[in-house]
């Protein structure tokens, strides 16, 4: 078993042994982060926008906080609560079109007409809406992300889904009186596990790059928590004079999504048999 | 009737069926508020006398369907009625800015779609050189940078170290056409960064998928040389696919505009949206909302229909 992951592991390109890496580097630093960091997330230690080096390892931000403790707070805050967000969306998404596709008839297409509507209208745009309405904060936003991007969930789960109900072992376990739940749970999901491992890690990206573009407009993750979108748009004025601080944290997210793509981009190639 | 004709009027009907649907949640934005519109005009302390007033020039003592008509056909003729915040008319706030994005994205297509072409054409050419596999690399690693990185990537290069483009782009109604342009260059980069991936990587894959067909095989054992089988041969039967990715992310580019805007404080309605949304400005966020809605639906909707008439087995039937 091991000896088999390690040779497909041999076999994977430079590309996909950068991407993961970089997500255990991030995996480790955000369980770490309170070890690793010099100072508070929240503590304002010393003057605003001071330099880098001595004590403040990357300068302080617009408070005076520690630079670089807030990254790596940041870390902590903003990819948790992105992969809760990605869990909430899957668990929504993937119950309802594995429901749709084993049911069928009247509730699949209910189901499938609403998720049409909702997604033509533009996501970002969708969100502002019903975080004016709800307000802006952290749960709505989790709630609002994780609702709207089911939909995407939901048709990839009822696509695959949909081939595999139709199958002769489904059908036996149907005459064998097997519960509805039961077949989802034992046939069906675990042949849908694939496809929809590589999904999630494409629809992490996306939910992680739509909170911190949210955080970034100030309507996301609120202050004082340490979040990278957020630290992007306090420091931003430190641009105009040349100082690259506030790109630290934007890149600390570019890093992360270019990561995972990399590896989800292997996956997805691995899966498909292509081998040229 | 001829087919295409058919299914391209299907598409329609389709299309402005979503519109609807669109456009009664989008209403129904105000009756999912806690509390309701004339509560949140006059504040916790008006008296509810004062509420029922404003209830009743609102038109919120109405039953819910006539609202919603009264509703649409005030936006049709234009009227979108006031801000909350502000008090102002939302066609005066919208209308400049509307104008002003438009001109952004516009620009950025008119850069970002024979940029992603030639790039697409000439990555299937040179398939697995070296060239390919570093636009690959970098294509893959736009498409997940968050838009305001790119952003202030270019604001620091092209800005403030090389000091070519101003890293605000406040236009106003005064400013030349040729300013104007200059001006939302930065912004129009940062959006061509943006899309400019997807359509070519789109591009490339269109043209290899068809590599592999017999007429194909034919032309290169003719001995044709082989950018003349891909741009003669190839691109013609790869149109349909590449005319609907294009159409795909102008709808992107519409709604991408929101962040750019704000990074580059550009006069726009994304910065409107945002600005109001911090304000709770229901009023405002439902006419914006419905704009950017609108031109998405139209913009896919031309993506269906365009890669319907470009298809040639439709466009001759047998």
């Amino acid at each position: 078993m091991m000896q088999n992951i390690w040779k497909e592991l041999k076999k994977a390109p430079l590309t996909a042994w950068f991407g993961m890496v970089v997500i255990a580097i991030y995996i480790f630093v955000s369980i770490f982060a309170g070890v690793l960091a010099p100072y508070g997330e929240t503590d304002p230690v010393g003057f605003e926008y001071e330099p880098w080096g001595g004590d403040f390892l990357l300068g302080t931000d617009n408070l005076g906080r520690d630079m670089f403790s807030r990254l790596l707070y940041g870390a902590q805050n903003t990819v948790a609560i992105a992969i809760v967000t990605t869990l909430l969306a899957f668990f929504l998404g993937g119950v309802l079109g594995l429901l749709a596709a084993s049911l069928g008839g009247v509730l699949d297409q209910v189901f499938s007409r609403i998720m049409d509507v909702l997604m033509a209208i533009p996501q970002l745009i969708f969100a502002l809406l019903l975080l004016t309405i709800f307000g802006t904060s952290l749960i709505n936003m989790v709630l609002v992300i994780a609702v709207l991007d089911s939909t995407r969930v939901y048709r990839l789960a009822r696509a695959v889904a949909m081939n595999i109900v139709v199958m002769d072992y489904v059908e036996v376990a149907k005459l064998r009186g097997e519960g509805l739940w039961w077949q989802i749970r034992h046939e069906v999901l675990p042949n849908a596990m694939a496809p929809l491992v590589a999904e999630f890690g494409l629809r992490f990206c996306f939910v992680f790059l739509f909170i911190a573009a949210l955080s970034f407009l100030g309507l996301g993750i609120q202050p004082p928590t340490a979040d990278w979108g957020s630290m992007v748009r306090d420091n931003a004025t430190l641009i105009t004079f040349g100082d690259i601080t506030p790109l630290l944290p934007a890149a600390a997210i570019a890093l992360l999504t270019v990561a995972v793509n990399f590896v989800v981009d292997w996956m997805l190639h691995r899966s498909s048999g292509l081998k040229d | 009737m001829h087919p295409i004709l058919k299914m391209t009027l299907q598409r329609l009907g389709l299309g402005l069926l979503t519109l609807f649907v669109v456009s009664l949640i989008i209403s129904g934005a105000v009756e999912m508020l806690p509390g309701d519109l004339a509560q949140e005009i006059l504040g916790q302390s008006a008296t509810p006398e004062a509420v029922a007033a404003m209830r009743k020039q609102l038109g919120l003592d109405l039953p819910w369907h006539e609202r919603y008509l009264a509703w649409l056909g005030d936006t049709m003729t234009g009227d979108l009625g006031q801000s909350l915040a502000s008090g102002r008319e939302i066609s005066n706030l919208i209308g400049t800015r509307l104008g002003s994005t438009l001109f952004l994205a516009g620009l950025a297509a008119a850069i970002s779609v024979p940029l992603a072409l030639t790039l697409g054409i000439m990555a299937a050419l040179y398939r697995n050189s070296l060239f390919d596999r570093g636009v690959n690399v970098f294509t893959l690693s736009a498409i997940s940078f968050p838009e305001f990185f790119v952003a202030y990537i270019l604001i620091l290069f092209l800005s403030v170290q090389a000091g070519w483009f101003p890293s605000i782009s406040n236009i106003g109604t005064d400013t030349s056409f040729f300013e104007q342009i200059f001006r939302t260059l930065l912004p129009a980069f940062t959006l061509t960064a943006v899309v400019t991936a997807h359509m070519m990587r789109m591009t490339r894959a269109a043209i290899i998928n068809l590599l592999a067909s017999p007429y194909i095989e034919m032309a290169r054992l003719k001995g044709l040389p082989p950018n003349r089988i891909i741009v003669r041969h190839a691109v013609p039967n790869a149109l349909a696919p590449i005319i609907n990715v294009v159409a795909l992310n102008l709808a992107y580019l519409v709604v991408g505009v929101v962040v750019v805007e704000v990074v580059f404080v550009y006069p726009g309605l994304g910065q409107l949206l945002v600005d109001s949304v911090a304000k709770r400005d229901v009023t405002v966020v439902q006419a914006c909302s419905l704009v950017f809605a609108a031109t998405y639906i139209l913009l896919n909707l031309t993506a269906d229909v365009l890669s319907i008439v470009s298809n040639p087995r439709l466009l001759h039937p047998r």
